[in-house]
């Protein structure tokens, strides 16, 4: 193995470049779950996200339609989510479950015809004077948009939880819906709000994947990132900048996995690739997460 | 205005009606997808739920119904016990894998050995398999209170990689010219699973059905079967009744992995016949849709996998006659679910119309 192969600055700057599409899934999660809402079919969504994207892309030769298309796409696929668990009090745990089944199979389905074709490029952006900096500019300023996007998303959704009282209405119905309905909230619509937007951040996510990492649509393409984003909104617990240090965990695991690979490991192809999956359960384990949102994964009926 | 009004007692015709009305519905949007495909939605449907059964080479299929539904009923069962205690095994495509690979590996070791207890030991090592698969999230739940769910999702694309790697490795067959894949073991008499192949008969069905017998006994007349209901109704009082509730998260997730290794073994030492890498099409997951469209009843089960299993054969009809996607079946087996799921709220709801009164 030759591990001088391996540039510690491509390493730490792809790192940020692998973390993305996790992380833009994990930050929508965060905020269904905060509104005590538990949706699995994140890896449902993002697949979609990453087929819609594709093919609106592909189409109109613009990648930034396509990201719009993705979100559109994971945001439908949500709302069908809202509907089954908000009006016709369905379990989530199962509906999200489904909506995994169902999103695999929908996006085989609409990414038939376009297997082997080149998503149109999505530069990079080299940010005057900050991305010219030695180190630094190629690990942190030298990356395409999305990435700042995902970066902004973490902060956005942090100054919402934090300070706006939009987003105090949301953690009082994920933390005891009875009391927030009391209080005159409506539980319902602010949980479809919340869904609906955790949906296109999971289409935006599976988006990049197709669009801009791949870039290309293959089916079953997200391989589990959904999943890993879910138990990274576990890891974080429930917290914005923890999500990014999990994800950015994560991203380096993957890259760092992918990059023994190509130095050519000793440990097989496909024991290397086990790693981000055993790492993801590894810190389930170790982090004993902090308390979940109160009523997370709770049915609210309200009764007369 | 339409209202929401929570029945006392969930509705038990409602019970055994909602799974036919989700049926119904899938059928309407089913071919109302065919029909946007540019396929005639009659003609569709009828050759994925009737052909099948009726047409002229029906004698064909029919056997594939056995085949492609034990598995499904084998692992849906299993996955009841942990559905209706709350506990969610939702990585049974792993266990599946594992117990695959595990007794596979037993009948290789012994090539070309000809003996009758080959089998017996390939039964037990797959089961012994997916019994150990499933207890990493089980453990991991009861020691370290991790999500069960995430971990045995995450551990299925571990087996999947351990299944590539056998599949190029340690279990390639050696007279195999360097293709990827384990020797047939569907030729070799002393680990093949078939009874009779031409009529679909091979000892995963026959375990499919003994274990829906087992089951229906333990639920309705063992103690664990009113532990496992109670515990999924009523946490606090299962505690109170004694249930513990560590044990029974270790049982229901043992028993589950347990059932879908075996399912492993026989799909491989039978229908599939090797270990490849993509042996696996998802049993599963599609187990998960059996087991909810079943109610997690062992009857509703068995003829919910016999459905399932329908549109499994009727699909790849479908796909070589009428150039159907295969795509398009996965995504209605979806919408199966998400129409159950829908329909469901008629169980335990009453719908109102008119005027509600003023909260």
């Amino acid at each position: 193995m030759d591990l001088s192969a391996i540039n510690p600055v491509l390493l730490l700057a792809s790192l940020m470049v692998a973390a993305t599409p996790i992380l833009l899934a994990a930050i929508g999660e965060l905020v269904v779950e905060r509104a005590g809402v538990l949706n699995l079919g994140v890896e449902g969504m993002m697949i979609t996200g990453a087929v819609c994207g594709f093919v609106v892309a592909v189409n109109s030769g613009s990648p930034w339609l396509g990201f719009l298309g993705a979100a559109a796409g994971g945001a439908g696929l949500a709302l069908i989510f809202g509907g089954l668990t908000q009006f016709l009090l369905s379990n989530q745990v199962a509906t999200g479950l489904a909506l995994t089944l169902f999103g695999l199979g929908l996006s085989a389905l609409v990414g038939q015809g376009y297997i082997g074709i080149k998503a149109p490029a999505f530069p990079d952006w080299h940010i005057p004077l900050l991305g010219d900096i030695p180190i630094i500019g190629p690990i942190i300023f030298q990356h395409d948009p999305m990435v700042y996007v995902g970066l902004i998303f973490v902060a956005g959704v942090w100054a919402f939880l934090t300070y706006s009282r939009l987003g105090l209405v949301l953690r009082a119905v994920g933390e005891n819906h009875e009391a927030a309905h009391a209080l005159g909230y409506d539980v319902i619509k602010v949980r479809l709000a919340a869904i609906i937007f955790g949906g296109a951040c999971a289409g935006l996510g599976g988006a990049y994947l197709s669009l801009v990492r791949v870039p290309q649509w293959t089916e079953g393409m997200t391989a589990g990132a959904g999943w890993i984003a879910l138990a990274i909104v576990v890891f974080a617990s429930w917290r914005p900048w923890r999500l990014l240090l999990g994800a950015y965990l994560f991203g380096g695991i993957t890259v760092l996995q992918l990059n023994l690979q190509a130095a050519g490991s000793a440990l097989p192809v496909e024991y290397l690739s086990m790693t981000p999956y055993l790492a993801t359960i590894a810190v389930l384990v170790i982090m004993r997460s902090g308390r979940a949102p109160g009523a997370l994964g709770q049915i609210f009926h309200a009764s007369r | 205005m339409i209202a929401l009004e929570k029945r006392p007692q969930p509705s038990r015709g409602w019970t055994y009606a909602t799974p036919i009305l989700a049926v119904i519905l899938t059928m309407i949007c089913g071919g109302l997808l065919f029909a946007a495909l540019g396929k005639n939605p009659f003609e569709t449907i009828r050759t994925i739920f009737l052909d099948p059964l009726f047409s002229e080479f029906a004698f064909y299929y029919r056997p594939q119904l056995l085949i492609k539904g034990a598995p499904l009923v084998l692992i849906a069962i299993g996955l009841s016990f942990g559905f209706r205690a709350g506990i969610w095994n939702i990585g049974a495509e792993g266990q599946y894998i594992v117990g695959a690979i595990c007794g596979a590996a037993v009948g290789l070791a012994f090539y070309p050995t000809e003996s009758i207890f080959i089998f017996p030991l390939m039964v037990l090592a797959g089961a012994i398999g997916g019994f150990v698969w499933a207890m990493i999230p089980g453990v991991l739940r009861v020691k370290f209170g991790t999500n069960e769910i995430l971990v045995s999702l995450m551990l299925v694309y571990v087996a999947e990689q351990l299944l590539a790697s056998m599949a190029l490795g340690a279990l390639r067959n050696p007279e195999g010219m360097g293709f990827p894949g384990s020797r047939n073991l569907a030729q070799y008499d002393a680990a093949s699973s078939w009874i009779d192949q031409s009529i679909g008969m091979h000892w995963g069905v026959v375990s499919a059905f003994i274990a829906v017998i087992f089951a229906y006994v333990a639920l309705s007349r063992h103690i664990f079967g009113f532990h496992v209901r109670l515990a999924g109704q009523s946490p606090r009082a299962a505690r109170f009744a004694g249930v513990n509730p560590g044990a029974l998260i270790l049982i229901c997730m043992g028993l589950s992995g347990a059932l879908a290794g075996l399912a492993g073994l026989f799909e491989v030492a039978g229908p599939a016949g090797q270990i490849s890498i993509d042996f696996n099409i998802g049993y599963g997951f599609t187990a998960i849709i059996v087991a909810f469209l079943g109610r997690l009843h062992p009857i509703g089960i068995l003829l919910a996998g016999g459905l399932m299993a329908l549109t499994y054969i009727g699909g790849e009809i479908a796909q070589s006659n009428l150039g159907l996607p295969l795509a398009a079946i996965q995504m209605m087996q979806g919408m199966l679910l998400f129409f159950l799921l829908a329909v469901d709220v008629l169980t335990n709801y009453r719908v109102r119309f008119g005027q509600g009164k003023p909260a």
